[in-house]
């Protein structure tokens, strides 16, 4: 036994259980996520069943358990329809189902408001519109064709008056500085800028009557469903996003809509309070955060390091700023968020607003929470980081290499440039990487410095000046948090969590891996073993 | 730059050099002619090295080192704070004990020394790259692949780029420090042939642990001991006949 200890054998297996364990949690935690996340846009049967009391139910099986009251085993049903219904799910014992079928013209309709609605299409009532198809379901998928096409007319429409919408406020703008300068009122620039206002306004309501003309006369074409529960349902064709039967469904078909899914994930705006459609403002707001932290991070940390590493005399003083920069990583997040608050938004946004824009106030400009006071808080977050991996990386450059610069006849600065930087850019990348992974999983001080759960505006169009850094923006953290933890229907939002946190993770484990990706090839470059 | 051939290049007297308490070097006066091998041997820890680095004013990177005394290069004072140390250490090249080839081509690591300096035409720069390599004897070994990295090389050819590399910004004096410490014995034989070959353009000071090596190439020898030089004279002398006590007993191999 002695001897078995001895020869070290015991503490290999226990580097490797420890090893395990790490694996088993993270595939576990990966595992989880993506078994709720990928499934959710599956189109799932719609059962339906007869009760013992003589009623139906028509929904999609979400989940199998026992009853902790009475042991007895039921089933969780996602029965929608939450405007007829109250809730959107129901609990059903098996003992009371009589008898299960999957009817296979079962309708599920994704609605604009309300949740999905489950039941049977009836026909359809399209005034002024010649339908040929013969069956209700030919003839709605037909209306639906002409009322996509006169809603991207409307959509053409709403950009324009989004535009219009634009100039208007920035003509406001112009007249506010122009009466806060201290024109007068009758002044020939101010009455000129008005009736320009004037006129554009007139354009917007005049386009904005031909949106609601159109608006209403799609809205008179509907279609008729009856739910499970017998009560009839007449649904405008503009409330009906998706719809399918999927209980008729091929495997392929069911393929092609999940693909669809996913793509509205990917390039949708969320609708019914987050839970529903898609995810792009969170998506592009949480890159461009991160990105455009990196900006800011990457060059100070790097150069204070260099700072620290290679010129400031190894002192009391150095050494003290080290271990501050160290224990800075440590400090809690939402401390960084509250700093943020005072610091940049309060203090330095509301002093370019009061130098810059003061014809605006008292609405704040720069002076409110914001994607690039966001960016520069979570970069204060991250720096030491930076700071850390790039003193590493020039720390274990061997001075022999330093020295063969030197004795050139190098200077220091071109050492460093020539030789060094190259040399530890595989190391700042591993800080960088840390850092990014970090910054997009940050929460806590983007609620109170610039996240908000619904973004009307990317902070990134075509409107000059392109990039808008004032506005707030949607972030996939926040989002889980929001969507998971303040819905109003939180079992209705739990796949979307899983979903969103599938996303979050696939973000950061993208940009880790182009990261990875760019130091190994460095890593190639700089450094080749020799023997 | 060329002096009259009798005049010293290099010129070293009343050279004391402390780092913080300690007196590594003590009052050291030496003489270095011209085209010729000089080699400083000693026991470890007596200084050679470090009166090697107060050519260049490598030691001025040591914090803790405090130099006074005078060094002569070719009359110039070396240690005054307006001596040009850029421009010195381009005149005077150092080759080191590990051979610190860096993180780039073979190329790029010959025309390191003249890019600093400002030099980027491209002709300039290949007669460099052929003329230096040439006269490191590693021109035939690594001519078809100057564009690898110089990190894939073997230490004794890695060395020999080392001194290439030294010899391509066109210094007059080449400092070795312990040039073949970490070389296998053939590698060791290349570089001290090379040695023998730089000898007519070059003026070469060499420390080295080993003394058959130092008999074998230089034409001078100084023997320190503790930090203050002991002996110095014509290396046949020192070796077959040498005036002090300890420096016998050094080179009899009865310490150090």
């Amino acid at each position: 036994m002695k001897i078995f200890w001895k020869t070290g054998e015991p503490y290999v297996l226990a580097t490797g259980a420890a090893l395990a364990i790490i694996l088993v949690l993270s595939l576990t935690l990966v595992g989880t996520v993506m078994t709720n996340g990928l499934g959710y846009f599956w189109p799932r049967a719609l059962v339906q069943f007869e009760l013992k009391d003589g009623s139906r139910a028509l929904g999609q099986i979400t989940q199998q358990e026992k009853n902790p009251i009475s042991g007895e085993r039921r089933l969780q049903l996602k029965v929608g329809n939450r405007d007829v219904f109250g809730q959107d799910f129901r609990w059903i014992d098996e003992k009371e189902i009589v008898s299960r079928t999957t009817p296979v013209d079962a309708v599920l309709l994704e609605r604009r408001e309300h949740g999905n609605y489950f039941g049977m299409l009836q026909g359809v009532t399209a005034e002024g519109m010649s339908l040929s198809g013969g069956s209700p379901y030919e003839k709605l998928h037909q209306a639906r064709s002409v009322v996509a096409g006169k809603l991207d007319d409307t959509r053409t429409i709403k950009k324009q008056m989004s535009s219009l919408n634009t100039t208007v406020e920035g003509l406001r703008l112009k007249l506010q500085k122009l009466e806060y300068r201290g024109k007068e009122k009758n002044s020939s620039e101010i009455i000129e800028l008005t009736a320009l206002r004037e006129k554009t306004m007139a354009e917007f309501s005049l386009l904005n009557e031909k949106a609601t003309a159109t608006q209403t006369e799609i809205g008179r074409i509907t279609a008729q469903f009856t739910d499970s529960a017998g009560g009839g349902k007449d649904i405008s064709l503009l409330e009906i996003i998706a719809l399918q039967r999927p209980n008729s469904m091929s495997f392929f078909a069911k393929c092609g809509a999940y693909l669809e899914r996913v793509r509205e994930l990917l390039l949708d705006d969320p609708r019914e309070s987050n839970t529903e459609g898609g995810l792009f403002p969170a998506i592009f707001g949480t890159v461009m955060m991160v990105l455009l932290m990196s900006v800011f991070s990457l060059p100070f940390g790097v150069v204070a390091a260099i700072y620290l590493r290679e010129y400031a005399r190894d002192g009391l003083m150095t050494r003290m700023v080290r271990i501050a920069v160290n224990n800075l990583a440590g400090v809690p997040s939402i401390v960084y968020g509250v700093f943020g608050l005072g610091f940049f938004v309060y203090g330095i946004g509301g002093s370019i607003d009061s130098i810059f824009f003061p014809e605006r106030l008292p609405t704040p400009t720069f002076g409110t929470g914001g994607i690039l006071w966001s960016s520069l808080t979570l970069a204060l977050l991250t720096v030491p980081v930076v700071i850390v991996a790039t003193e590493e990386s020039l720390a274990s450059i061997p001075k022999g290499i330093r020295e063969g610069s030197l004795a050139l006849g190098a200077t220091k600065f071109q050492t460093l440039t020539k030789i060094l930087l190259p040399m530890a850019t595989p190391g700042i990348m591993t800080g960088l990487i840390l850092s990014m992974a970090r910054a997009a999983g940050e929460v806590a001080p983007l609620m109170i410095v610039g996240v908000v759960k619904l973004a009307p505006t990317l902070p990134f169009d075509t409107i000059y000046p392109y990039f808008h850094m004032d506005r707030k923006f949607m972030h996939l953290g926040f989002h889980i948090y929001d969507v998971g933890f303040q819905s109003p229907n939180v079992e209705a939002a739990k796949p979307m969590v899983f979903v969103t946190t599938m996303l979050l993770l696939a973000i950061v484990i993208f940009a880790s891996s182009a990261a990875i990706y760019l130091r190994n090839r460095m890593r190639g470059k700089y450094t080749t073993s020799t023997f | 730059m060329e002096q009259t051939g009798t005049a010293p290049i290099l010129s070293v007297s009343g050279l004391n050099l402390h780092y913080g308490q300690a007196h590594a070097l003590k009052n050291v006066t030496l003489d270095m002619a011209r085209h010729q091998v000089t080699a400083f041997i000693g026991p470890s820890g007596c200084g050679k090295s470090t009166l090697l680095r107060c050519f260049n004013r490598m030691n001025d990177l040591v914090e803790s080192a405090r130099v006074d005394g005078s060094i002569r290069f070719n009359g110039a004072e070396v240690n005054e704070s307006s001596t040009d140390v850029i421009a010195l250490r381009r005149r005077i090249g150092m080759v080191f004990q590990q051979s610190n080839p860096f993180p780039k081509s073979i190329y790029e690591n010959i025309v390191y020394g003249l890019r600093i300096a400002g030099v980027n035409d491209k002709t300039t720069l290949d007669e460099a790259v052929e003329r230096s390599l040439k006269s490191a004897a590693i021109w035939n070994e690594v001519k078809d692949r100057l564009n690898d990295s110089a990190l894939g090389l073997s230490g004794g050819q890695a060395q020999r780029i080392c001194i290439a590399r030294a010899i391509a910004v066109n210094p007059e004096i080449i400092l070795m420090d312990e040039p073949c410490s970490a070389l296998d014995p053939i590698s060791t034989l290349k570089i001290e042939e090379l040695i023998e070959e730089l000898k007519s353009k070059y003026t070469i000071v060499i420390v080295t642990h080993n003394m058959q090596q130092a008999a074998r190439v230089s034409d001078v020898t100084a023997f320190f001991y503790l930090g203050e030089l002991i002996e110095a004279g014509g290396t046949r002398k020192i070796f077959t006949n040498p005036e002090k006590k300890q420096t016998e007993d050094y080179i009899t191999g009865r310490f150090g």
